[in-house]
């Protein structure tokens, strides 16, 4: 019998009040945005906020926590945005979205930086059990990156893995879970070799922590109506990961189907709530999505199975995305047919 | 495809030659306009609904002289009564409802709206614009009017099927409401389709939206589609098939890379050829725009090439905006000239291509 586990994949909208009270402190323009020294009157307000968003987890009773990433002005390039070998140049698109980041230019060796495990530090003292850390995945986050120092795409892919594993390794050790999000699998599949290396950079990160770890990807594959590309998930099955995430909103026949073909991981995440449409589920909905997940991918038998919102979160308005929290939380664990 | 074109020709204009100049549509707002559109929120102003039509009309007969004052053919009023381009229509359609804020970039938000019931024509989106800016301009006005496909684009869809079907009904819409201005005296329509940029592969869809969109639009009213910052070599030659007289591109940004992609096969519609950047805030010379112009040559005769910004200058510092303009419509004029001279020797503006 599987254990439902109900949680988010991170990246959340800032609540009404920060956004004004932020884009006063830090204007308009990407000269503004967080450099990871930001002064203590805009330190104070994330703190504030991050608080809110702990507090909305757990009042909508989910069973893992995120830190929010609030701070995360370059969404998923954050981490590399604020590290001292990079500069960030002009705003470049993210994805096909109607979405802009600062294209994070690497000039130097990506050494230890902290930031992230600084801001779950933050986040544990105010939760208890459940904590969650959310990181891009290497192979997505040296695709959203410019490379100016390594030279080589793979020495580059590498390089980030060992990055993204020195930042692993120094979260607390309340972190019980880690979300690796990887919609660049997807969005731009890596080619022969490239899945190797990318499901290796993967295994690196993984190694580094205790916490489960869950590859989540998510969004159609690029250019059609397709999930994952079936090479590259027999690739990323090599890692030593617990479970990999599945964009079941986007596209939930393709992903059942590479399930039932490859088969998976021990755990698996669903991604059964739409993080990009304010049509709000209903807890039954959600459960409904899960049932039919489990019941398309035969040959299967789970331990854990997290019921996720299939994307980041930023892109609701903030009074949809804490009803969606509430949705997901109020999924009747025990009821669910899995 | 109508010759449409020679009805915007100035009486005085100075050449045999005609490159219409025109721009894209958004202005930078005036900021006690940009005032005015909070003030109108605060329940504690004393600032009605009345003066702020009246705020709006200032505004739209400044921007629309502003506009003739830098030589323009054809002049837009800048958009003042627009907040943003899917806000605006959105307001006015039922079926519509707006949650909150969306991030966009850093600090940077947008209003997103939700579609959660049938889209229906409510109140009239921009035949008071129209007639309001034909009356203050002596020159010919163009409309822009954002496309069906990026109001479904950006826009949370909980209504319909997909994106396609929301973006169909609201294309039967627009062909409503483009009726109504050519009722009212509009010549020239521009559709502007940013979302098409970011989602190439629909370039289908968009064609369908379009096919709607001039059902019934007399040939003699000029019909523009605007796209910008895409990958065009994805979406060309495709939309040689839009039932439009003129597609609009911004092309000055990528410092021409992309005019190639659009000399094969042959480009069949008019251009209308970005010549100024319209993010960057330093002025453009006009020997600069005199051979951005000479681009457009590569890939239509003069007959079929219009003037225009990269895109909507609402960015830009008013007097920047201006200056960009008057130099970009004597840059045309100067090549007018040359072209009647015979001295322009440049691909499809050569004298003899004719006769190839």
């Amino acid at each position: 019998m599987a254990q439902l586990v109900t949680t988010t994949p991170g990246l959340y909208p800032l609540p009404e009040w920060a956004k004004d009270e932020l884009s006063d402190l830090k204007g308009h323009q990407k000269e503004g945005l967080i450099s990871g020294d930001e002064g203590e009157d805009v330190v104070a307000v994330y703190e504030d906020a991050r608080g809110e968003a702990i507090d909305d987890q757990l009042t909508a009773e989910l069973d893992r926590v995120v830190e929010g990433q609030l701070r995360w002005d370059d969404m998923l390039a954050h981490p590399l945005a604020v590290h001292d070998s990079v500069s960030t140049a002009g705003i470049v698109r993210y994805y096909d979205n109607n979405n802009f980041y600062r294209d994070p230019v690497v000039r130097g060796d990506l050494d230890f930086s902290g930031d992230v495990a600084d801001e779950l530090d933050a986040a544990a003292e105010h939760v208890d059990e459940g904590l969650q850390a959310v990181l891009p995945g290497p192979y997505t986050l040296a695709d959203l990156a410019t490379d100016e120092h390594y030279g080589d795409e793979s020495d580059f892919l590498a390089a980030v893995g060992d990055f993204l594993a020195g930042e692993a390794k120094a979260f607390p050790e309340e972190v019980e879970t880690l979300f690796l999000l990887e919609p660049s699998l997807l969005e731009n599949p890596p080619g022969d070799g490239e899945d190797a290396r990318a499901s290796e950079a993967i295994d690196a990160v993984a190694a580094a922590t205790d916490a489960d770890v869950v590859a989540h990807t998510y969004w159609e594959s690029h250019g059609g109506d397709e999930g994952l590309d079936e090479k590259v998930y027999a690739h990323l099955l090599d890692a030593d990961i617990d479970a990999v995430g599945f964009d079941f909103v986007a596209n939930h026949e393709d992903n059942a189907y590479v399930i039932s073909e490859y088969g998976c991981t021990d755990d698996v995440a669903l991604g059964v709530v739409d993080g990009q449409n304010t049509l709000v589920e209903t807890p039954e909905e959600i459960a409904e999505r899960v049932e039919w997940a489990l019941a398309n991918t035969p040959g299967t038998d789970f331990e854990t199975v997290y019921a996720t919102i299939d994307t980041p979160t930023f892109y609701l308005p903030s009074g949809k995305f804490e009803e969606k929290l509430s949705a997901l939380g109020a999924v009747e664990r025990e009821e669910v047919n899995i | 495809m109508s010759d449409n074109r020679e009805q915007f020709r100035p009486e005085d204009h100075p050449n045999d030659h005609f490159l219409l100049t025109t721009v894209v549509g958004s202005y930078k707002k005036p900021k006690w306009l940009d005032r005015a559109f909070d003030l109108v929120e605060d329940e504690d102003a004393n600032f009605g609904e009345a003066e702020f039509e009246e705020a709006k009309d200032d505004a739209s007969r400044l921007i629309t002289e502003e506009h003739e004052r830098s030589g323009l053919d054809v002049v837009v009023d800048g958009e003042m009564r627009r907040k943003e381009m899917v806000e605006y229509f959105a307001h006015r359609i039922e079926g519509y409802e707006f949650n909150g804020r969306v991030k966009v970039w850093g600090h940077n938000y947008f209003d997103k709206p939700s579609v959660v019931d049938d889209v229906e024509y409510g109140e009239q989106w921009l035949v008071e614009e129209f007639e309001f800016t034909d009356e203050v301009a002596s020159r010919p006005v163009k409309v822009p009017i954002t496309g069906p496909y990026t109001l479904a684009s950006w826009t949370f869809n909980e209504a319909y099927e997909d994106d396609a079907e929301l973006a169909y009904a609201l294309a039967d819409l627009v062909n409503a409401e483009i009726e109504q201005l050519v009722e009212a005296g509009a010549r020239y329509i521009q559709i502007d389709e940013p979302a098409l940029a970011t989602t190439p592969d629909d370039h289908a869809i968009v064609g369908e939206c379009l096919e709607r969109i001039v059902e019934d639009i007399p040939d003699d009213v000029r019909i523009g589609v605007h796209v910008c910052y895409g990958d065009y070599s994805r979406i060309y030659p495709e939309i040689l098939d839009y039932p439009v007289d003129e597609i609009d591109l911004e092309l000055t940004n990528g410092d021409y890379e992309q005019i190639d992609v659009f000399t094969e096969p042959e480009f069949t519609h008019d251009l209308a050829l970005g010549v100024v950047d319209n993010h960057v805030a330093e002025v453009e010379s006009v020997e600069e725009i005199k051979e951005n112009i000479k681009e457009g040559f590569k890939v239509v005769p003069p007959e079929q090439l219009t003037i225009s910004p990269d895109c909507g200058l609402k960015l830009l510092p008013r007097e920047v905006a201006y200056r960009k303009m008057e130099n970009m419509v004597q840059a045309a004029r100067e090549i007018e000239a040359e072209l009647d001279a015979g001295e322009i020797d440049v691909g499809r503006a050569a004298p003899a291509s004719a006769d190839d």
